[in-house]
């Protein structure tokens, strides 16, 4: 019975068979991202053992799409609510399927010889992409420094994660005490509590994705504003859904109550990302509040110090994105100037900085350039190139194996073929 | 005798292919010094004649304008001269071509207007479609609001026609004002305004008295300019101070406010326009006024003048004393446009093609006849088609300075030329025509794929920040191009494979034999290639986006590729297929490699996602069913019989 089952998982038909499914899979997630966003799509199709039938509904529909017959997109909220039915194998599953039928084969067939000297090398290298993949999924994280020039930045921004950050002037010095709670911990009715907090908050409303605008009299008639207090007084919160988009990620909304007040009734105040900090009274006197991307803390700082930004004459097409930044590490005694641009990002610190984006703010702030650099931890970064290298040296050293035993064969026996006839 | 056909052939080809090097057609010749003219398009310089060329491509879907029930035909850049100088004319002229039959509709154009000798139901002039501009920009904004990917044909239909007509407004505010009938005259009264209006606008702006005839007389001129400034024409007037701002190229508007009112200082003092700091702002208005005309607007103004009356001889003594002045600070530029002028009129690719059927069509005739003259002949064809073939790649890198693929249609062309290296091998080894035919039917068939793709615009364009890297290019994308060019010869291959079975006693056991093991050693080829490709592109992203890889749609269907290649190898190793097996197998890697190639750009999402069009989309399908029919009909192909004489 093992044997059976060692058999089947060496074998070429597995494979193939693998193979086949990994293609399918590819095909359809390529199908689904436009629906579907590419953040979801990875998490649907790759980095999961199943696709459930949700996400397959998604790239059937495209595919209609494309050959002109308008079903309508499912709606983004599809995605999340309902059961979800696993129905094809997904990107963890083939993946490891693949590695367990190439090991199995190397431990069960291979003898090591010149032959197939090619053939080991590429399977190790293969081995090490899947891996490395892996790992990449598992270990990498991906955030964002924006900033003005002059500005100086020890931190970068989540790009899909918010926190509620509660700060404090420190009285007679020039610092703060700030207390940042990430909103993946809290949840709708419950209670934002911290030590260092004098105050305790209730959770009064929790939205994943919402427009907070402007109250308008004339049109908003039948509601009310979303808060009691603070910027909320003359605000409405528009609840969307879930966004898929990764130029548009949600805006969540938070409407954060505080109990008691002279008044017997409760006050409110609602936070997002597009409202400034807002102060709070009573028994959080001298405290302020606001919703903001995760902060990841850095043991050093940046300073930009001007940026470029060209194109080609006369036309719109970008020709150069260039950030001049300053390294300032005082625990590694490090203070130097750097330029990053396309193609030429900074690694440093364990982390790499790309050029992300780059804009102009407004003319009444002074006109200074603005740049967004992705920041990017990936500690196995360097395992894709060994295994390319290994994969490449693997195929080339096969390739010639054969080339050189055909050119032999071809030479020795004469050419027969010129006259492809018996006749 | 016979030794020597094949020779002659080949060199007689060369010799045609060359000849194309000489202007042909009496446009060309008379208007080769002005079409040879530098100016700076789409962010790059370029000679007129790749603007008139690349305009009436998009425009009319042709290098040349012949109308129905007119005599003769106009070059490219006849055509762009008229429409320069003479628009009056120029909107007359029968150029935008019209098949949607809803789009006709919309502009009540009959199906064949029987009171309009002239009319071919097909082309339309400007003026004709005038009175429909408002309806068509209606459906414009409709059709711009929807995702590229979800517009349907009639939508992709009001788009291009919006710009196609966009596109000759532009050109036709290049030279000189629009409706300003004597450039000449305009320009002296403009040069003697230009010292009262400017003292006056700046007493006016310090509160002080004014001369306001003075004022109303620049500000005439100047809205004027600002209006022809916003039409985005080709910028025709050289930087002033070649050795330190060589690509400040400008607009003849832009030239013409310089020494009045700046444009961007014209749109700091309009209402609703972007508006300057203020420093920069006093800064110019202390300037206006101050900056002589530049020196080539005279010598322009000539030459629209000339043109407008249609003497030749003045004409031709404009351009000659215009380009004298540019000579000295602008002969790289020169050379260029030149050289480049020279590349348009050869079509190297064109000739190629030509060539390459016709070898195609040889290699055919050799398996019935199996005359080694024909087939030698078919050999030196090829071998002549892809010298010039070769060329015209090798130019166009020292013309752009990139590496051979840049955007879509190089990549065309860039996989015949692979096709063709690869099928001469094939035909080294084997010497039975099937390399020579794969080459020349590949060959053509991506070369007619270019040459649609060019319709699409300049195929010289720029390169966008991310994408420029001459290193990359010229590894990633030059192997991954290789990859796809390898795959497809395989499938190919067996596409003979299959035509060659039902083609009675073409088949050979032997033919059948060498048949499969060429499609095996290509597709190992192809695997390497592919593999090699996709990963480095892999290391692209990372050292670009921090992202080995990213699951996008380009990505993805090179992976595809990749993972086929590897399926065919493991099913024959696994003894899962034989020859029939890998031949059908190979067929099915033309449609793989065609959605990588071009499919994933029709998702409407990625970084390689360039726009497409319906008619791509329907070329795809068409392909993919032939293949999908080819593999239906080689699954029951005869076996090869031995041949009795």
């Amino acid at each position: 019975m093992l044997k059976r089952i060692l058999d089947l998982l060496s074998s070429l038909k597995l494979t193939v068979a693998l193979l086949v499914l990994g293609i399918v899979l590819v095909f359809l997630g390529t199908l689904a991202q436009e629906p579907m966003g590419l953040y979801l799509v990875q998490d649907r199709f790759f980095k999961s053992f199943f696709v459930d039938h949700i996400a397959l509904n998604a790239a059937v529909r495209k595919a209609a799409q494309l050959f002109q017959i308008q079903i309508p997109p499912l709606p983004s909220e599809a995605y999340f609510s309902g059961p979800r039915v696993p129905l094809f194998p997904g990107g963890y599953l083939i993946g490891g399927l693949l590695l367990a039928n190439l090991l199995a084969a190397h431990i069960r067939r291979f003898k090591f010889g010149w032959a197939k000297s090619g053939i080991v090398m590429t399977h190790v290298g293969l081995i090490l992409l899947l891996l490395g993949q892996l790992l990449t999924d598992l270990m990498a994280t991906e955030s964002v420094m924006s900033f003005r020039e002059g500005d100086t930045r020890d931190f970068t921004e989540d790009f899909q994660r918010h926190e509620i950050a509660f700060r404090q002037d420190i009285a007679g010095t020039d610092r703060e005490q700030v207390v940042a709670i990430p909103l993946t911990l809290l949840v709708e009715g419950g209670e934002v509590r911290h030590e260092k907090l004098p105050f305790t908050l209730r959770i009064q409303r929790q939205v994943m994705n919402a427009r907070v605008r402007r109250f308008a009299p004339m049109v908003d008639t039948n509601r009310e504003p979303a808060t009691t207090d603070g910027a909320g007084a003359r605000m409405v919160l528009d609840p969307l859904p879930p966004s898929l988009s990764m130029d548009a990620p949600n805006q969540p909304a938070v409407v954060l109550e505080m109990a008691g007040g002279s008044a017997g009734g409760s006050r409110t105040w609602i936070v997002a990302p597009n409202l400034r900090e807002q102060d709070l009274p009573g028994p959080a006197a001298g405290w302020t509040v606001e919703l903001r991307a995760l902060r990841h803390r850095q043991p050093f700082a940046l300073k930009l110090l001007r940026t470029k930004h060209e194109i080609y004459r006369g036309t719109t097409l970008p020709k150069n994105f260039e950030s001049r930044v300053e390294i300032i590490d005082p625990a590694r005694g490090q203070q130097r100037p750097v330029d990053i641009y396309m193609n030429q990002p900074l690694r440093y610190g364990g982390l790499t900085f790309y050029q992300f984006q780059m804009g102009r703010e407004q003319l009444e702030a002074g006109g200074r350039g603005t740049s967004s650099l992705q920041v990017v931890r990936n500690p196995s970064w360097l395992g894709p190139y060994f295994g390319t290298v290994l994969v490449f040296a693997g195929l080339m050293v096969q390739f010639l194996i054969h080339l050189v035993a055909f050119i032999h064969r071809r030479t020795r026996s004469t050419p027969s073929i010129a006259k492809p006839s018996v006749a | 005798m016979k030794r020597w056909i094949p020779i002659l052939v080949a060199a007689l080809a060369l010799a045609w292919a060359g000849s194309r090097l000489l202007p042909h057609g009496k446009g060309d010749r008379e208007l080769a010094v002005f079409g040879g003219l530098p100016v700076v398009f789409n962010g790059r310089v370029q000679p007129l004649d790749s603007v008139a060329r690349n305009s009436l491509l998009q425009i009319r879907g042709k290098q040349s304008l012949s109308e129905a029930g007119r005599p003769g035909s106009l070059s490219a850049i006849e055509w762009l001269l008229e429409v320069m100088t003479r628009p009056e004319a120029a909107v007359e002229r029968r150029v935008f071509r019209i098949d949607h039959p809803e789009l006709k509709a919309l502009f009540d154009l009959p199906l064949i207007d029987p009171s309009d000798p002239l009319d071919d139901g097909k082309h339309y002039s400007m003026s004709r479609l005038s009175k429909g501009f408002d309806k068509l920009s209606k459906q414009s904004e409709i059709a711009r609001e929807k995702d590229p990917a979800a517009r349907d044909p009639f939508e992709q239909a009001v788009i291009k026609l919006g710009g196609a007509l966009n596109l000759h407004l532009r050109l036709q505010a290049t030279l000189k004002p629009i409706r300003t009938t004597d450039f000449g005259a305009e320009l002296n009264d403009y040069r003697a305004s230009i010292g009262p209006g400017s003292d006056a606008l700046r007493a006016r702006m310090a509160g002080r008295p004014f001369d306001t005839n003075a004022l109303t007389r620049l500000l005439e001129h100047a809205e004027r300019y600002l209006l022809m400034y916003r039409a985005d024409a080709p910028l025709v007037v050289p930087p002033h101070h070649p050795e330190r701002e060589r690509d400040n190229w400008m607009r003849v508007p832009e030239a013409l406010l310089e020494s009045s009112i700046p444009v961007p200082l014209l749109k700091h003092l309009l209402p609703n326009e972007e508006r300057l700091p203020q420093a920069e702002a006093d800064r110019l208005l202390a300037q206006a006024g101050s900056v002589p005309l530049h020196p080539s607007l005279p010598l322009i103004a000539g030459i629209v003048g000339a043109a407008a009356k249609q003497d030749s001889a003045a004409f031709d003594a404009a351009v000659a004393a215009y380009r004298a002045t540019l000579e000295s600070a602008f002969g790289a530029e020169i050379t260029k446009a030149r050289r480049e002028q020279i590349f348009n009129r050869a079509e190297p690719f064109y000739s190629a093609m030509v060539l390459y059927v016709t070898a195609f069509v040889l290699a055919a005739i050799f398996w019935f006849t199996l005359s080694e003259t024909v087939r030698r002949t078919a050999f030196w064809l090829v071998v002549a088609a892809f010298l010039v073939h070769t060329l015209g790649l090798l130019t166009r890198m020292w013309l752009e300075g990139r590496p051979p693929v840049t955007n879509l249609y190089s990549s065309a062309v860039f996989i015949g030329w692979g096709a063709t290296a690869l099928g001469l091998i094939i035909e080294r080894f084997w010497r039975n025509g099937i390399g020579l035919a794969v080459a020349g039917l590949l060959s053509f068939a991506s070369l007619i794929v270019a040459h649609y793709l060019a319709q699409t615009g300049d195929t010289m364009e720029m390169m966008r920040a991310v994408l420029d890297t001459n290193f990359w290019l010229a590894t990633h994308v030059v192997i991954v191009t290789l990859g796809y060019a390898a795959t497809y010869v395989a499938g190919f291959l067996s596409l003979l494979w299959v035509g060659l079975s039902f083609g009675g006693k073409a088949m050979t056991p032997d033919l059948n034999r060498s048949l499969a093991r060429m499609v095996y050693g290509i597709i190992c080829f192809a695997t390497l290639f592919s593999f090699t490709g996709t990963v480095l592109g892999g290391i692209w992203a990372d050292q670009s986006w921090g992202r080995f890889w990213g699951w996008d749609p380009k990505e993805n269907g090179a992976l595809i590729i990749v993972l086929w290649n590897a399926l065919i190898l493991h099913a024959r190793w696994g003894g899962m297929v034989r020859e029939r097996g890998i031949h059908l197998l190979a067929i099915a890697g033309n449609i793989v490699t065609s959605w990588s190639w071009f499919g994933t750009n029709m998702l409407g999402v990625g970084l390689h996602s360039y726009g497409f069009t319906d008619a791509a989309f329907k070329a795809l399908l068409a392909f993919a069913t032939v293949n999908i029919l080819a593999i239906a009909a080689g699954s029951f192909a005869p076996a090869p019989k031995a041949r009795t004489a």
